[in-house]
């Protein structure tokens, strides 16, 4: 799942939560969904490098990703 | 109507040609003197010896008469070597574009004129002059030798107050519009958390610097693919194209940024191209241009998504901070917390605003920032309503499942379920009361 869609997950899951006539159990589960998504979220935001790549295509059309030194 | 180009002259002068290079300086040998045409009629043949010196020279004698062609040509190579390109000022008249791309038309001002020819392939002239216009015109004075003309060979081509790029601009941007490719409708909202960027432009430029850095500081979660590309001179439309095409073959980037850094407007002139414009419209991907300096203006700027000032700008509309991601997500952690129930410890909620709170002090160190989002997840976890349970606490549940949360869905004689962190007993409830009441039902949950 795509950082932009566990943030909105995590969005809809708050505004459920907020929802107070949500039994308990329900609220459970979304609490324990809510938790997997922030670690999901998580795992985005813990790169601290962005790397620089350079797009090259073969003759026969097929893309390559290669590593290009700053 | 077309003229031998420089160095297409017919191979039948090159004889005279020769012929001359063997003589004294051309401009004397054209041009005979006068004594000797009225000797050569006026007096008998003269001695052998000196009738051939006449004849060897050429034009010097009827015999030895020089063909019309060796004449335009000479004097061609004459005007040629004379004068280095150079700018002519003058207004255009005549103007007539030709079936074969080439352009005819005057340059003149008082009572000269000069004839002027502007080859489609060595212009680099942004749009034709209209009649009337005054220009700056820079090119080669030569001769067409089909018409005994002097001719002016144009390669460039000013107007006054840029009325040339600006009515390029206008042809291109009116042919755009037209097709509906500046509605602004059309423009798509930008990802709001790209994981990759596709960058357009070349390898070496301060554009690629200034976009990574960005980046860099802002969201180091995004990555940067390079679709290395010619930004200026004649080859860079058709480049800026062909990067074009693959970045929407590839279909792999979140958004795309085209662009390059300042330069002279001939430099950024390819962003202005009705070609590169087409294809930056038809790209998959959201768009974001960034040609120039904040004053530089250019046709891709009116069809992208979204139009930068420069690379740093659209580096910084491209990807958002990753601080305040963190942030977000802290609040959500906070909401979570606050939200899920109402019985589990108010000391949950403090221990993950601490996990958070650890996570982001550790920016600047990967592993031990990456060890405590690892750590922050796991403690998060750690303090849920079920790992609640491991603290003493226990769920009441119904028979057919359904938590209890209020003594008042209890009545006496009621079987229910208790929930403990290593599993589950049944039980009887004896009585009920409200909280009002003192009776105590015994074994229902709450704290214990």
């Amino acid at each position: 799942m795509s950082f932009e869609q566990s943030m909105a997950r995590l969005e809809a899951i708050a505004s459920r939560l907020e929802d107070e006539e949500l039994d308990l159990d329900a609220a459970l589960a979304l609490f324990e969904e809510g938790v997997a998504e922030l670690r999901a979220a998580s795992a985005y935001l813990a790169k601290a490098e962005t790397r620089l790549k350079q797009l090259t295509e073969a003759a026969d059309g097929v893309f390559k990703v290669t590593d290009l030194r700053a | 109507m077309s003229t031998p180009r420089r160095g297409g002259r017919p191979s039948q002068s090159l004889g005279e040609l020769e012929l001359f290079a063997a003589s004294p300086p051309p401009s004397r040998a054209a041009e005979p003197s006068r004594s000797r045409p009225r000797s050569a009629r006026a007096v008998p043949p003269p001695a052998p010896r000196a009738a051939y010196v006449e004849d060897a020279i050429p034009g010097a004698s009827p015999s030895a008469a020089v063909s019309v062609m060796a004449l335009t040509a000479t004097a061609r190579d004459v005007l040629e070597g004379a004068f280095m390109p150079l700018w002519v000022r003058g207004e255009v008249s005549d103007f007539k574009a030709h079936r074969n791309g080439h352009w005819y038309f005057c340059l003149r001002d008082g009572d000269a004129q000069i004839r002027c020819v502007a080859w489609s392939r060595d212009r680099r002239i942004p749009a034709r002059p209209d009649d009337g216009m005054q220009v700056a015109a820079f090119g080669q004075l030569s001769v067409y030798p089909a018409r005994g003309e002097m001719q002016f060979s144009v390669t460039r081509m000013e107007a006054e107050g840029d009325g040339l790029y600006r009515k390029a601009l206008d042809i291109t941007r009116a042919r755009l519009e037209a097709d509906g490719l500046l509605d602004p409708r059309r423009k798509r909202a930008l990802p709001r958390y790209p994981r990759r960027i596709a960058v357009i432009t070349s390898r070496d430029g301060a554009a690629l610097r200034d976009i990574h850095a960005v980046v860099q500081r802002r969201c180091p979660a995004v990555d940067i693919v390079l679709v290395p590309a010619a930004v200026q001179g004649d080859a860079a439309p058709e480049s800026l194209c062909d990067a074009l095409d693959r970045v929407a073959r590839w279909q792999k980037a979140d958004v795309l940024i085209i662009g390059r850094g300042g330069g002279a407007r001939e430099d950024l002139w390819a962003f202005n191209d009705e070609r590169v414009a087409r294809a930056l419209a038809s790209c998959p991907m959201p768009t974001i241009s960034a040609v120039g300096h904040e004053i530089d203006m250019s046709i891709c700027d009116l069809v992208a998504d979204v139009r930068a000032p420069t690379p740093s700008a659209a580096a910084e509309a491209a990807v958002p901070v990753q601080a305040e991601l963190r942030e977000r997500l802290r609040a959500f952690a906070g909401l979570f917390a606050g939200l899920s129930a109402d019985h589990v410890a108010r000391a949950r909620l403090d221990a993950s605003d601490a996990v958070l709170r650890v996570s982001d002090g550790a920016v600047r160190h990967v592993d031990r920032r990456r060890q405590n989002v690892e750590a922050g997840a796991g403690r998060l976890n750690a303090v849920s309503p079920l790992a609640t349970l491991d603290r003493g606490y226990a769920i009441v549940r119904t028979a057919n499942g359904r938590t209890v949360r209020s003594v008042r869905a209890l009545r006496a004689g009621q079987e229910v379920e208790l929930v403990f962190r290593d599993g589950a007993a049944s039980a009887t409830i004896d009585g009920a009361a409200s909280p009002a009441s003192e009776t105590e039902s015994s074994e229902t949950g709450g704290p214990s």
